[in-house]
């Protein structure tokens, strides 16, 4: 499973930074990346964005098992 | 020989007191901020007390937006408490009152830099020595004795530090706000909405900016925002409730409605602001406590350098000072605010028709928090210490 970015949505306010509890979330005026090698997928960055921005790969989850 | 004396992160007010506080005690200070602007995007309500923000700076009408004397809370039901305020309120023009205060602080002697996003620490021997950062697409390096993080909800240069600075989920309102234009509110009163409907363990708020225009915001619980999203929830009421207002502006953002952190320095640098959770967790306000804290923290800063000592145990006077100004008040507040989030929907109606039947001259905030109490007894205690400040 892989949390992704919804293109060109994304405002930038650093509230799903703020709770990632690994710091797997880089964040820069305009651009924003998830780092996959240290994301535990715990998926509570996607339930804070206000704006529902993030969303968690869970087709290509179903896809490996 | 370092570059810089203090390198502050951040160009909040939080980030803006402490560079002033700094270079007021002689520091060599340069404040470095992510954005291309101080003072925008504007991810704030904007509400602030007259008396907290007197503490730190005179008020301006060239950043005042409005002036509030009057408040109404609508419970769930729709039952309307209105009360006046012992303490007028401003609702400001962040955008222009963030760039006085880093005004002031270039005024102080200190160095601002805006593009600067800061992305590494300097380590050596575990004390952070400085930042990297980048700028323009060029990496670049500063050295300095203390670095102060005032980086805001995101709180990341703290954790380059090593100190645990991510919210919990429940510690985190996630935030949504829309600046509308062509409606019709009193422009005196700052308006609040609770319960489950509007807002699931949170308030939604209308904050008068004068010229027919309001900030409209809402502020969730994290919990929530699993079956709910407040730019949704925003653009729901205003259909229902302002169907004619233009959204002049819209910004989402992250409240971190925590306990301040335990550790709010460590070798070689401090915290403030947001980045240190020093919002009020019962109101979600973190203007004037960003500012207080900045200047504590720009304060000692300063101090250690005069006194060429850069130890965390030099820098205890920090956590020290915050504690003695803010820190017991602030615990008292997040416990209310625990016990806030447990009232349910009937309760806070229960409440409102309550209070509805005292005259509203007669109504005062410590009032409300007392008749809230009733339904929470263990809150009476909290309340009574956070009006009465011991």
């Amino acid at each position: 499973m892989m949390i992704l970015v919804k293109d060109n949505r994304c405002d930038f306010c650093g509230t799903c930074v703020g709770v990632c509890p690994v710091d797997a979330i880089e964040l820069r005026e305009a651009d924003i990346s998830i780092i996959h090698d240290t994301c535990i997928d715990c998926d509570i960055c996607i339930w804070v964005c206000p704006i529902d921005v993030l969303s968690s790969d869970a087709k290509e989850e179903v896809k490996h098992d | 020989m370092t570059d810089y004396d203090v390198i502050v992160v951040g160009g909040g007010p939080a980030g803006s007191m402490a560079a002033e506080a700094a270079a007021k005690q002689g520091a060599k200070t340069i404040l470095l901020e992510k954005d291309r602007d101080i003072g925008y995007p504007v991810r704030c309500g904007e509400g602030v007390g007259a008396t907290g923000l007197r503490k730190f700076i005179e008020p301006d009408p060239g950043w005042i937006a409005t002036t509030i004397s009057k408040v109404r809370m609508r419970s769930p039901d729709n039952t309307q408490v209105n009360f006046g305020m012992d303490d007028a309120g401003y609702v400001l023009h962040r955008r222009l009152f963030d760039y006085a205060l880093a005004n002031r602080a270039s005024q102080a002697g200190a160095e601002i830099q805006t593009r600067a996003y800061v992305d590494g620490l300097i380590l050596e021997d575990e004390y952070v020595r400085g930042v990297k950062y980048q700028y323009m697409g060029e990496t670049r390096k500063l050295t300095a004795n203390i670095v102060i993080a005032a980086d805001g909800v995101e709180s990341r240069v703290g954790r380059m530090a090593g100190l645990r600075t991510a919210s919990k989920l429940k510690d985190m309102d996630s935030g949504y706000q829309a600046t509308v234009g062509n409606i019709d509110v009193d422009q005196e009163m700052i308006d609040f909405y609770v319960g489950d409907n509007w807002a699931p363990g949170g308030y939604l708020w209308i904050f008068p900016k004068g010229d027919g225009m309001a900030n409209i915001g809402l502020g969730i619980n994290g919990i929530y925002g699993k079956d709910h999203n407040p730019h949704d929830m925003i653009h729901a009421f205003l259909r229902q409730y302002f169907p004619t207002a233009s959204v002049l502006t819209s910004v989402c953002g992250g409240i971190p409605l925590g306990k301040t952190l335990k550790k709010i320095t460590a070798k070689g640098i401090m915290l403030t602001g947001d980045a240190a959770h020093m919002v009020n967790p019962v109101t979600g306000g973190g203007i004037i406590t960003g500012m207080e804290g900045g200047q504590i923290a720009g304060d000692v800063a300063g101090q250690c350098i005069q006194a060429g000592d850069y130890s965390e145990q030099a820098m205890k006077a920090y956590p020290e000072r915050w504690h003695k100004a803010e820190g017991k008040n602030h615990e008292a507040l997040y416990r209310i605010a625990q016990g806030i989030a447990e009232i349910t929907d009937d309760q806070l109606n229960k409440i409102a028709h309550r209070l509805v039947k005292t005259p509203s001259e007669n109504l005062s905030l410590l009032k409300i928090f007392t008749a809230v109490a009733r339904e929470k007894p263990k809150m009476l205690l909290d309340v009574t210490r956070a009006f009465a400040g011991f």
